[in-house]
Order: C-alpha cells, then sequence, then structure tokens
C-alpha cells in the first residue's frame, strides 16, 4: 500500500523546555522545542507529538506559544496533549497552530468534550489517548487507567477505544503502562486487540528500545503509526535511521 | 504599508479551522514577493490578486459559515478570474454535491463528495485500510500543471481526510493518488487549482506548491 506508515517522536514539555525523563525520576532539560523540533523535521519525522506535562496551571499558556513557535518554522503535523478538559481548549490549541489535539483523562471524566470537540473541529483534529494495562498475567485483557497512569477507571481498553471512534475520535493514541520505560519492546497483543477492533487509526506507544520494536508495532501490532520519545531523544538512532529499518523490514515509508 | 507594486495574496478565514500554519507557510515561501493577509473581509478578498480559500472540519459547518460569514460572493468572484486554490474543505466546497450532510455546494466542477468506505478497504496484505485516510500518500501526476512545477511524480503529501471529491469527468484531474483505489486529488481548471491534502503540512514538496501559486501568472 502506498500509504506510508508514521514515525512520531514525542517531545515533553513543560514551562517552554522539553524535558527528558530517566526512570520517571528526574526531569533533565533537554533544550529548546523549536530547536528539536526542526531538528526532529529535518530528520524526516512524519509528525511530531508534544505532550505538556506542565504541573502548574499558571504556566499552561506557555504551550501556546510553544506551538505557535513551532508551527511558523516546521511544516509538518503536530499533535498537542496534556491537560486538555474542555472544547475550549482544545480551539486555543489548534488556533496556535496544532493540527491534532489529544485528549486522555477528560475523555473519561467528560466523554461529551470528544463528542463536541469532534463535531466543532472535525474527526481529524481528534486524538484520544488511552494508557491502558494488562488486567492479569495472561496479557489478554486491558484496564483503562488516567491521571497520568494513576487512577484506574475499570473500563476495558478495546471497549473504550470503539466508544471513543463513536463519539467521533479521529485516531487513538494507545500507550502501554506495563511497557511504558521498559525498552522491551510495545505491548503488542493490546496494540492488535486495538488496532483490529477499530476502523480509525492507531498509534502505538509506550516500551521502544531499538528499532526492531517499532517494526514488530506495525507488522504484528497492526499500528498505523509509532511513537517513541527516548531512543530519538538520547541520540541513540536518528529518524531516518529508524524509517530506514522499518523501510528494510518491508514496511511502506516516506524517505 | 503596503506597496503598489507586490501583489496581494488573501487567505479567506471564514472561521472555520487553523490557518495559523497556512498563513505561516505562505509568508516562508513568499519572500517579501507578495503581501500575504489573512482575512475575513469581502473587501480584501475583492481587491486580492490572488486567493486561497482552505477548510477544515465538517463540511456543513463550513458552508454554514461561508453563507454567514458574507464571504461567499467574493469568493465565488475570485475563482471567476483570478489565480485561486482550494485546501482540503475549501477544495470539496468546489464541487456540485457533498454525501456529508447531504448537500449542494458551490457547483464549480462538476462531481460528488464521498465517503471512504473502511469496511470494503483492504491492502495488498489483507490489512484493514483506516479511516480517515491520515498520513503521507504518493502523488501520481496525471497532467502537467504550473503549479506542479519541481515536485517529483510519487512524492509524498500528508492526508487527513474521511471524505475525498470524485469528478465526474477525470479531464480535469492533475493530481492523483490510491487509497486502496486512485481517487482525484489535485483538480484543475484555467484559474482554479483544487487539492485535497494539506500542502502547508508536506514539508519540502508543499512548500514547493505554494511558493509555485505565489508565482502563477495566467497564460490566457
Amino acid at each position: 500500500m502506498p500509504l506510508a506508515k508514521r514515525i512520531i517522536p514525542c517531545l515533553d514539555v513543560t514551562a517552554g523546555r522539553v524535558v527528558k525523563g530517566v526512570n520517571f525520576l528526574e526531569l533533565r532539560d533537554a533544550g529548546d522545542p523549536v530547536e528539536i523540533a526542526r531538528r526532529y523535521n529535518e530528520q524526516g519525522a512524519d509528525e511530531l507529538t508534544f505532550l505538556d506535562i506542565t504541573a502548574s496551571s499558571d504556566d499552561r499558556d506557555l504551550i501556546l506559544h510553544v506551538i505557535e513557535a513551532v508551527a511558523s518554522q516546521v511544516f509538518i503535523p503536530l499533535t498537542v496533549g496534556g491537560g486538555v478538559r474542555k472544547a475550549d481548549d482544545v480551539r486555543r490549541l489548534l488556533n496556535a497552530g496544532a493540527d491534532k489535539v489529544s485528549i486522555n483523562t477528560t475523555a473519561v471524566s467528560n466523554p461529551e468534550v470528544v463528542e463536541q470537540a469532534a463535531s466543532r473541529f472535525g474527526s481529524q483534529a481528534i486524538v484520544v489517548a488511552i494508557d491502558a494495562k494488562a488486567t492479569d498475567a495472561t496479557n489478554s485483557r486491558w484496564e483503562v487507567f488516567t491521571h497520568g497512569g494513576r487512577r484506574p477507571t475499570g473500563l476495558d481498553a478495546v471497549e473504550w477505544a470503539l466508544k471513543m471512534q463513536q463519539l467521533g475520535a479521529g485516531e487513538i493514541l494507545l500507550t502501554s503502562m506495563d511497557r511504558d520505560g521498559t525498552k522491551i519492546g510495545f505491548n503488542l497483543p493490546l496494540t492488535q486487540a486495538v488496532s483490529d477492533a477499530v476502523d480509525i487509526p492507531v498509534i502505538a506507544s509506550g516500551g521502544v528500545g531499538n528499532l526492531q520494536h517499532l517494526v514488530d508495532g506495525v507488522k504484528i501490532g497492526h499500528a498505523d503509526a509509532v511513537l517513541a520519545a527516548s531512543i530519538f531523544h538520547f541520540g541513540e538512532y536518528t529518524v531516518r535511521q529508524a524509517k530506514e529499518a522499518m523501510q528494510a523490514a518491508g514496511i511502506e515509508m516516506r524517505l | 504599508m503596503m506597496s503598489a507594486s507586490k501583489p496581494l495574496i488573501a487567505i479567506v478565514d471564514y472561521g472555520m479551522g487553523n490557518l495559523h500554519s497556512v498563513t505561516k507557510a505562505f509568508e516562508l515561501v513568499a519572500e517579501q514577493q507578495a503581501h500575504i493577509v489573512l482575512t475575513a473581509d469581502p473587501a480584501v478578498v475583492a481587491s486580492a490578486d490572488k486567493v486561497v480559500f482552505p477548510g477544515q472540519g465538517a463540511m456543513p459547518d463550513c458552508l454554514r459559515e461561508l453563507n454567514a460569514s458574507g464571504l461567499k460572493q467574493a469568493v465565488l468572484d475570485a475563482a471567476a478570474s483570478r489565480p485561486f486554490l482550494g485546501i482540503c474543505v475549501g477544495a470539496q466546497l468546489l464541487f456540485e454535491h457533498s454525501e456529508e450532510g447531504d448537500m449542494d455546494c458551490l457547483g464549480l466542477f462538476k462531481g460528488r463528495v464521498v465517503k471512504f468506505k473502511p469496511e470494503n478497504m483492504h491492502d495488498a496484505q489483507g490489512q484493514k485500510l483506516k479511516v480517515p485516510h491520515m498520513g503521507w500518500n504518493e502523488m501520481f501526476i496525471r497532467r502537467e500543471h504550473p503549479l506542479w512545477h519541481g515536485i517529483n511524480d510519487g512524492e509524498r503529501f500528508y492526508f487527513v481526510h474521511s471524505y475525498h471529491f470524485a469528478p465526474t469527468t477525470d479531464a480535469e484531474t492533475v493530481i492523483e493518488s490510491a487509497y486502496p483505489d486512485r481517487f482525484a486529488v489535485c483538480v484543475a481548471r484555467d484559474n482554479i487549482f483544487a487539492i485535497q491534502c494539506h500542502p502547508e503540512k508536506s514539508h519540502s514538496a508543499g512548500l514547493q506548491l505554494l511558493k509555485n501559486f505565489v508565482n502563477w501568472k495566467l497564460s490566457f
């Protein structure tokens, strides 16, 4: 198929700066978001995702300036997530230059926000982020968590993804909490179960440690796109190397 | 402020979608050779040398906002004579009818806007194809056009849409893509060029298209 699978570097942003987490313990300043976005753009990133992890609501508007600055210089799609509580938050991010806005906790606490945002701005602009964790060691059922993975919801991840599609989500960003930060690869049964169940694209996230993991996410997990942070931030691989490895494995890529 | 020598390119703002990127992309490629103005004022659209007609979101909302904005006549006048670029829903609105909301559109191109049907769509490996059609897909040249100057056959552009235009005749089709069947991505006639995907999000090839629009001289 000519439609290429996508590689999406993810940047965590707090108070207007990109940070790198090391095992969730320490956050190190990793630099200027515009500069890092330009670097990934030059390496051939298909999209960029910004996750606003700003803790203080006073600093929330800083992400708008970051997106405006990036969108003025980098002409590929930009997704922004973190702290979206109402349809008006979506509007402000889109007006700043985001192409898509990702909704996570609010989708659970207030699903009509997804519906309102999709009908006001179009499904193509609404991503629902799902953080999921296996319910037991068989890794065959997965529960949705919110609040950065701290709060269980009792919701089944596959059913939840279908519900979000029905409410108008245009894409699912699926993160395996079991794998996030482990570097042992995506949770492939989870990725495949969600991707096969829905008609909308699924981005696999959580656990990437090497380039074969990206290949597996598409070939075994049936993901439409793969998201990674640390393998790119720490300079282990460039985005271009990742794309070349995927193409060598027979995956359609934009190179 | 504005020097008389520089052409004015108006980007029509009728309240639908993110116009930040398309404005910034045009400012970048125009390199001071043209004034780029994002405007909701029909008089500015009427006075512009070239007009860009974007659009995002649900098509019925776009048509309603276009009617409510008082910009519709200025847009139609521009499309009748001056270099005119329709992007995404702005391109779809130029056709006769849309399945989305079952409504009549502006009717400048013959054909309908139809939905991708995911239940019937699979790739060569039998994997189902997702809708929205989202990501970078190949552009195949069907006809030469000045706006495609310097862009390769098979170049990838960024798409994100669930509906696409289906022209009645392929005589005006300039570019096609495939998902999985071939479909028209760009149609053109005289001064009008309409594109389904997003040049302002398509990296250097997309910027080349916008630059070609800035430099476009009608030859009739």
